[in-house]
């Protein structure tokens, strides 16, 4: 059993954990950040990603050993207060869901996909995020979401875009 | 407010009558084996003080079952009132102007807490965010058996909307004594009611400090479609936002006080026998409770990955039989083994002379759902009565299922369904909840348990296999003159041909199956799908005809004409020259619908390019949901169509990974194109299942234009 000293979402925390243990079950179990799914455990599902410094990475198979200094971004830290970030808002608008359980996974890789490419075509889209699986089947919608706020992103008018209810 | 619901008792009886009188209870039902149908009957044990006590003051409108229970019309009930024996919903409207409506229908993601959000919002006259659902909580909720076979547009939407429209009667009526006038000259619009001289009347000032309560009227009206102003819009998923920033908690999610975190240990494969256990070093473990019930193992610790290593640490030794079944002798399997012995004399129809015989026989593999959410429980046992969060699109069935695991009349049990990550026909069973409460009752604290991906797998259940063996026969002028169809264990749903033949005969014949099976979305419709219109492309090409043209010759049914004429305009069937094209047809669950596909060569053997799909389900509630759900269906049954298929053999699954078992991903979609016929002459009918059935066949039969095609899912060309 090793002490980590874990940077998630801006603040630290220190964790006692084996170096082989998944990052997914500490932010689930020890933080309670459950916006994280377990949707298979193999990397397969793309359900747990989150952002270790800024990219796209499955945390049920990123193991405690191997985050070192990176800082974690879960989908509870995506936005704050009202305001969605541009990804959850295009989204919402999109209805790029539909039971929505690989929802924030999408919405974390989508995040991460676009701080490297920030102009993804349809194609782009489907090779970058192949690895998160919906299972009920909303592809279409999904990239349609990805673009729409690629393109708020890129022309900046992500403000004044509100929780949507 | 709501967990004042709670204090509400409802009773189980034991269906007096047989199984049969209570399986017909609704007709409307798909006689369909695998859905799990076991009947009950509840009554409802209140009067009107506990309604009272329970809601506080407002307005209370019961929704009986049936028509035959719904026998008062929409005025305040005063003396004794009759409430419903057999309940299906209740809707509440409280001093703020607010309308809950309680409903034992869960959501899996066919958005059904939107739409019948809509429903209850339009005939209420109220805007949608003025309405909660409190859906699938067995101590808040009447009785429902289950949410699944496409039921919930047509017979709980109806419902609700009864309901609803019943309530605003009555509301109105109290303004119209209140102002002495005649309700017919008052409207309502967003839950005021408006007098022509100006006055206004909120629905919350009308039941302010009283105590009201109606029963649905049989003959409550309700807007005509043609009339709709929420239903029949895109209104957008009522609690989006929960989803989109991780804030919604499904059962996994679901954290206790004092909760801990559990693991079984499974058998070594299926039918095995538990020989020995070693749990000694999991019992040494620091904060590890192990629970041993016969042949259940199982430990509870204080984080999943102590509890991981707790049950890494038992070594059980399993006699698993050989010599079982495997994917490849399973068909053999299925004809060798009927339920009954079978009395019809298969493939015997006599052949029309001078007719073409064409037959084939298609095998249907078990495929398997496959969640995103596994399933998933967190039992709390207090004083004697247990609580469950669990997935399920059966929460009363669940409730049945704890209960009797652990010999307590079911008023001790309630179960709590958050909506749901999926099920897809899957999830009509409560194996992970009766597993938590077992782990959760020996470690005497709450406990969760998440079946990891490889058990959801192996020890959920599967969509029948099947062998589905076709004789059709065709005369010299192209007429369809004998169909003879016989399918071994897929299921009913389907099997009957639309096409119009003289001689026709449709069997369906039970089956024992090497392993578990059940409900699936369209279950055996697909499978019947497949088998019967690549069989009229089989015929339509042996006789040079044209694969619509065939169709059309023998079809008199016209809202499947309609779905197939419109695929076939949108794809260019008649235009398509060297497009490798196919197309096919059919009607499930009161929904009409056509596929047409457009394959390409590769050097692998064939991709999938575009897809059309043309469906009338009636009047459409809300669009965009159904595009949605349309969209899905195929990407997802594009699954099957293409690369679905479980292996097995002797009792171990070959393929129970995710990364072993290929799914549809992001980059198998081809062009969806989806067409919605909207009839607002006609009912709703159930959307979240029949778009899946053409996508196989259409698929299958375009293949045949690059090359022959294999008799079986998924399609194949042969080698």
């Amino acid at each position: 059993m090793a002490r980590y000293l874990l940077h998630v979402n801006g603040r630290e925390h220190e964790i006692d954990a084996e170096p082989g243990d998944s990052l997914l079950f500490v932010l689930r179990d020890d933080l309670g950040l459950t916006g994280s799914h377990f949707g298979c455990g193999e990397g397969q599902c793309g359900a747990c990603t989150v952002l270790l410094d800024g990219a796209a990475v499955r945390s049920c198979v990123t193991r405690m050993g191997a985050v070192g200094n990176r800082a974690v971004t879960t989908i509870e830290a995506l936005s704050s207060g009202p305001e969605l970030h541009p990804v959850q808002q295009a989204f919402l608008e999109t209805e790029a869901f539909q039971c929505a359980y690989c929802t924030s996974g999408m919405i974390m890789s989508a995040t991460g996909l676009l701080k490297t490419n920030p102009d993804p075509s349809e194609a782009d889209v489907a090779r970058l995020m192949n690895g998160n699986i919906c299972r009920c089947g909303t592809y279409p919608r999904i990239i349609k979401a990805v673009r729409l706020a690629a393109e708020r992103l890129r022309g900046g008018t992500s403000a004044g875009v509100r929780d949507g209810r | 407010m709501v967990d004042k619901l709670a204090d509400l008792k409802l009773c189980a009886t034991p269906c007096e009558a047989d199984l049969k009188v209570c399986a017909t209870k609704d007709d409307a039902l798909e006689p369909e084996r695998y859905e799990f149908l076991e009947p009950r009957r509840y009554l409802f044990d209140l009067d009107r003080r506990d309604f009272i006590r329970v809601f506080g003051a407002g307005l209370v409108i019961l929704v009986g079952a049936g028509e035959v229970l719904a026998q008062e019309s929409g005025r305040a009930l005063r003396g004794q009132p009759s409430v419903p024996g057999d309940l299906a919903a209740w809707l509440h409207i409280d001093e703020s102007g607010r309308a809950r409506v309680c409903t034992g229908k869960v959501e899996i993601g066919q958005n059904i807490r939107t739409s019948l959000t809509q429903a209850v919002a339009d005939e209420l006259h109220v805007p949608v965010s003025s309405v909660t659902l409190v859906m699938g909580d067995t101590d808040l909720t009447p009785f429902d058996m289950g949410t699944f076979g496409s039921r919930t547009t047509p017979t709980m939407a109806p419902q609700l909307a009864r309901a609803a429209a019943t309530a605003r009667q009555m509301l109105v009526a109290r303004a119209a004594a209140r102002w002495h006038t005649d309700a017919a000259s008052l409207r309502v619009d967003e839950g005021v009611v408006r007098h022509p001289d100006g006055r206004t009347a909120a629905y919350g000032d009308l039941v302010k400090g009283q105590a009201l309560s109606g029963t649905v009227a049989a003959d409550a009206r309700v807007e005509h479609p043609q009339d709709w102003k929420v239903r029949g819009t895109p209104v957008k998923k009522v609690n989006g936002a929960d989803f989109v920033t991780g804030r919604h908690r499904y059962s996994p999610d679901i954290v206790r006080p004092d909760m801990q975190i559990g693991r079984v240990v499974r058998p070594e494969g299926y039918n095995a026998r538990l020989v020995d256990v070693d749990d000694s070093k999991a019992r040494a473990m620091n904060g590890v409770t192990v629970v041993r019930d016969g042949d259940f193992i199982g430990v509870v610790a204080p984080s999943e990955r102590v509890a991981v290593r707790a049950a890494n640490a038992i070594t059980a030794t399993w006699d698993v039989p050989k010599g079982q079944p495997s994917s490849d002798t399973v068909y053999e399997y299925l004809r060798a083994n009927p339920e009954r012995p079978e009395p019809a004399a298969v493939g015997s129809a006599a052949l029309p002379s001078g007719a073409r015989e064409f037959k084939a026989s298609y095998h249907i593999p078990y495929i398997a759902h496959v969640p995103l959410e596994p399933r998933a429980a967190v039992a709390e046992w207090r004083d004697g009565r247990v609580t469950v969060w669990t997935g399920t699109q059966r929460p009363f069935a669940v409730r049945s299922e704890l209960a009797e695991a652990f010999h307590i009349p079911e008023s001790r049990v309630r179960v709590i369904v958050p909506d749901t990550g999926s099920a897809y026909g899957g999830k009509h069973t409560g194996e992970a909840a009766v597993e938590a409460a077992r782990l959760a009752q020996a470690a005497k604290r709450p406990v969760k348990l998440i079946w990891t991906r490889e058990e959801e797998f192996q020890w959920a259940y599967f969509r029948p296999a099947g062998v589905i063996d076709v004789r059709g026969a065709v005369d010299p002028s192209g007429r369809i003159r004998m169909w003879e169809f016989d399918n071994w264990n897929s299921g009913g749903a389907g099997l009957a041909s639309p096409y119009d033949v003289a001689v026709k005969t449709e069997r369906f014949h039970a089956t024992k199956s090497p392993l578990r099976q059940g409900s699936y979305r369209a279950l055996a419709s697909t499978a019947n799908h497949y088998a019967r219109e690549m069989h009229m492309d089989t015929m339509a090409r042996g006789v040079g005809a044209d694969a619509v043209q065939f169709r059309l010759q023998h079809l008199s049914a016209a809202r499947i004409k309609a779905a197939l004429q419109a695929v076939a305009d949108r794809i260019g069937w008649s235009s398509r020259g060297a497009r490798a094209l196919g197309i096919a047809c059919g009607t499930e669950k009161g929904g009409y619908l056509a596929t047409a596909a457009e394959v390409e060569r590769t050097a692998k053997g064939f991709t999938v390019r575009r897809i059309v799909t043309a469906f009338e389900v009636g009047a459409i509630v809300n669009p965009d949901g159904l595009t949605n759900q349309v969209e899905g269906s195929i990407a997802q049954a594009l699954g099957p169509a293409l690369f679905e298929a479980v292996e097995f053999a002797d009792g171990h699954l070959l393929n129970g990974t995710m990364n072993q078992y290929r799914l549809p991903r992001f980059q198998d979609m081809p062009l969806i194109e989806t067409i919605l016929i909207d009839r607002r002459d006609l009912a709703s009918a159930g959307a979240g299942e029949a778009s899946l059935v053409c996508l196989a066949p259409a698929i299958g039969s375009a293949v045949r234009s690059l090359g022959a095609v294999e008799t079986a899912l998924p399609v194949k060309m042969k080698v």
